[in-house]
């Protein structure tokens, strides 16, 4: 449970990268104030592949890094450090894991290597996460599938090339047989940029009698649940990662306000009643910190029990996180209720990251199917 | 294979030899458990033989050195070790506070001959110990402790009270905060060790809202210590309790983690909103058992902060009383039962009573966060 030499020089890499070019002014607050359509640089996106970044899960023998979860989570961690906007969680981290080993791995991983092509993955079809409940229906029709329906909080799905999508071949909502994930190509469907209260983009997709040759099915019809889960499990970690690095950011930020502003005369710092909150935050992020670690280095080693690792480190990540945003605005007085200090932008951030791939509630929820009571 | 594998083989091999099968059963009650000492009696043979191979391998205490007794073993061996142990249910087959609070202090403090001396009796089972810090005019403000020990030649004069000191009433020898000079709060203080038998020294048990005893008063009535029986420097020994306190605090920690097993999958809970809660808990219990094993192997190699083992203290025994609640809450009426045909002993609400002391003993919840306050978050004026 401690990081490897080649693991922490990662970690470095990251850190030094993303403190430099990733932060709130250069990276969110840009793109924000500028109306970015994508939200995000795509130069800098570029920049993550010129450091092998965006292939950080892509197999070697397909010129990536080849490494596991485990890694991809350093790096998110750092992301959330410095709120860095980046299609790294659903391209790098999630969408490259549901098409690997298929002929859609050999078409778009080059594009991702590159920096170029950003992959989403379109999953849920209502406001809360539910993906055995998949209803989007995939009719055959010729030598391919008409699909009708629709998706929603798809991340980055507007400005992806390619958005995997998981729709019902088979089976009714809540079977985990009958999904099958389809390669939709970008204006295939109809597609609505959203902008999500952290100033990210989701799509909303509407499907329309949209036409898919048989080849846009991604592995097997009807058996879309295995390479589903392994990208949704590979999402929660990395976005369980990241909350642990939103959390540590605006806890950082705001134990540094603790030792800085004067009230009554004295540093707020000083009172007791601020210190053991502060110090039970602190243990609370390295709590869940270990519970990321563990749930990435069960995924990398195919422990039986990942699922469980997996639920029990995003709802900890979601819930702390969550803690120390709300900390840091309260803590902050007055400034952090201001658009112009950053702490604010923690909750935002916290907030939608919470969300994606499953909240704390779903998540204890599974904690507790999955030890059968 | 690794050597790693072959430790773990021979291991393997060597303990289904030799765990009495008897050892191999969960513990249910304080006397499944082994504490040693001069005065103890063995519950079972099994009890003794397990404690006698264990010892004469040196994996009473695996990660000692040789030369005192212990194993000589790696921190990859000693977990392999404890997983291979983990495995079959091995119980341990010495609890005791000379391992995990005594013995570290003296390996770091100790002179050469006091470990020699003592470590090999601990590592043996031969020597059992009690805590002597807690005054009561001295809880969370420890070193404000008044117990005193006079220098007379050879030796020292110790008079005063101690209080919770855990199992002073069963214990050979006492490790002993004392009060060598006035002249500072902290830097007056020296630790001493001696046995329980000399005289002057008297105990009387305190009985809990457990109903049970395991703390005493203990006094000190013109009790002489030799000299040689110091650790460390004169009016240095704040440094060894804080030290040991640390140990302490981490094997405190270790509560946190229950039996290891799933709450809810051991009450079943029918009511939605008590299998809420306990799923959140189940949550917070997973997360600390991956905090325990990164905060093991991150002390071992050095990664963590000095003052890391209060977040483990408060963070283990918060999750403890919590797990207390919800099983009094799981168990409704039949968990009030104190003595009844069906719970004869009274384990729900023993144990639930019990648990509001985890986070007083060893340094109260508070007094942790405010240790992690000022070392770790360096806020002002902690």
């Amino acid at each position: 449970m401690i990081l490897t030499d080649d693991q922490k020089m990662l970690q470095e890499t990251a850190a030094s990268f993303l403190a430099d070019e990733g932060g709130p002014t250069k990276q969110l607050r840009h793109w924000r104030d500028t109306a970015c359509t994508d939200g995000y640089g795509t130069d800098f996106w570029k920049k993550f592949g010129d450091l092998g970044l965006t292939g950080i899960s892509i197999p070697e023998s397909q010129g990536g890094l080849g490494l596991g979860v485990t890694e991809a989570a350093l790096v998110l961690e750092e992301i959330g450090r410095n709120l860095t906007p980046s299609p790294f969680l659903a391209t790098a981290v999630a969408a490259t894991r549901a098409i690997e080993g298929t002929a859609h791995g050999e078409r778009w991983y080059p594009g991702v290597l590159a920096g170029e092509a950003v992959l989403a993955l379109a999953v849920e079809e209502g406001p809360r996460h539910a993906p055995e409940h998949t209803a989007l229906a995939a009719t055959r029709s010729g030598n391919g599938f008409v699909l009708n329906g629709h998706k929603q909080f798809v991340v980055q799905g507007n400005s992806a090339d390619m958005v995997v999508t998981a729709a019902r071949t088979s089976g009714s909502p809540g079977d985990r047989t009958g999904i099958t994930l389809f390669a939709v190509l970008k204006g295939a469907a109809e597609t609505e940029r959203v902008n999500l209260a952290d100033s990210s983009k989701a799509a909303r997709m509407a499907f329309d009698n949209v036409a898919l040759d048989a080849d846009a099915v991604i592995g097997e019809v009807d058996g879309g649940w295995a390479p589903l889960s392994r990208a949704l499990d590979a999402g929660r970690a990395g976005a369980a990662s990241e909350l642990v690095g939103v959390a540590a950011g605006s806890a950082a930020l705001t134990f540094d306000y603790l030792r800085t502003r004067k009230q009554f005369g004295k540093l707020i710092g000083e009172f007791q009643a601020l210190q053991h909150r502060a110090a039970h935050l602190y243990g609370e992020i390295e709590i869940a910190r270990a519970a990321v670690l563990k749930a990435a280095q069960s995924l990398d080693s195919g422990d039986e029990r990942a699922e469980l690792f997996v639920s029990v480190a995003k709802a900890k990540a979601g819930e702390v996180a969550s803690l120390a945003a709300r900390e840091g605005v309260q803590m902050h007085g007055g400034i952090g209720m201001t658009d112009e200090h950053d702490i604010g932008l923690y909750l935002k951030r916290e907030a939608v990251l919470g969300e994606l791939f499953g909240d704390v509630y779903y998540h204890r929820n599974r904690v507790a199917e999955l030890s059968s009571y | 294979m690794t050597d790693l594998d072959t430790f773990r083989t021979d291991t393997r091999a060597w303990l289904e030899a030799h765990c009495p099968t008897e050892m191999r059963q969960p513990i249910l009650s304080e006397a499944d458990m082994c504490w040693g000492g001069r005065n103890w009696t063995f519950a079972s043979d099994a009890q003794k033989q397990w404690l006698e191979v264990m010892a004469a391998r040196g994996w009473t205490v695996p990660d000692w050195p040789r030369d005192y007794g212990g194993g000589g073993l790696s921190a990859d061996e000693t977990r392999v070790l404890k997983e291979e142990m983990a495995r079959i249910g091995a119980r341990l087959p010495l609890y005791s506070f000379g391992i995990s609070m005594l013995g570290p202090a003296l390996l770091k403090f100790g002179t050469e001959e006091q470990k020699r001396h003592y470590l090999t009796q601990i590592a043996r089972g031969e020597i059992r110990w009690c805590q002597g810090y807690s005054e009561p005019g001295a809880g969370s403000d420890l070193a404000g402790l008044q117990t005193k020990a006079e220098e007379k030649g050879d030796h020292w004069l110790v008079n005063g009270q101690k209080v919770w000191t855990s199992y002073a009433d069963k214990a050979d020898w006492i490790f002993c905060l004392v009060r060598t000079s006035t002249e500072s709060k902290q830097g007056g203080i020296s630790f001493v060790l001696f046995d329980m038998e000399t005289p002057g020294v008297s105990t009387k048990p305190i009985l809990l809202i457990s109903g049970n005893s395991p703390f005493c008063e203990t006094f000190f009535d013109e009790v002489k210590v030799p000299k040689e029986q110091l650790v460390g420097e004169i009016n240095k020994g704040w440094d060894v309790a804080k030290y040991l306190l640390g140990h302490e605090r981490e094997m405190i920690s270790g509560m946190g983690l229950g039996g290891g097993g799933s709450l809810g999958a051991a009450m079943k809970p029918a009511d939605p909103m008590l299998r809420a809660e306990i799923a959140a808990f189940d949550v917070d219990a997973l997360a600390f058992q991956a905090m325990s094993e990164r905060f093991a192997a991150m002390w071992k190699a050095g990664e963590a902060h000095p003052a890391s083992p209060s977040m483990m203290k408060y963070a283990g025994t918060e999750l403890n009383k919590r797990r207390n609640e919800l099983v009094m809450a799981a168990g409704g009426s039949d968990a009030l039962e104190w003595d009844s045909e069906r719970s004869k002993t009274g384990k729900a609400p023993r144990d639930w009573l019990r648990s509001k002391g985890n986070s007083i003993e060893g340094g109260t919840s508070e007094v942790q966060l405010n240790i992690v306050a000022k070392h770790i978050l360096r806020l002002p004026g902690a």
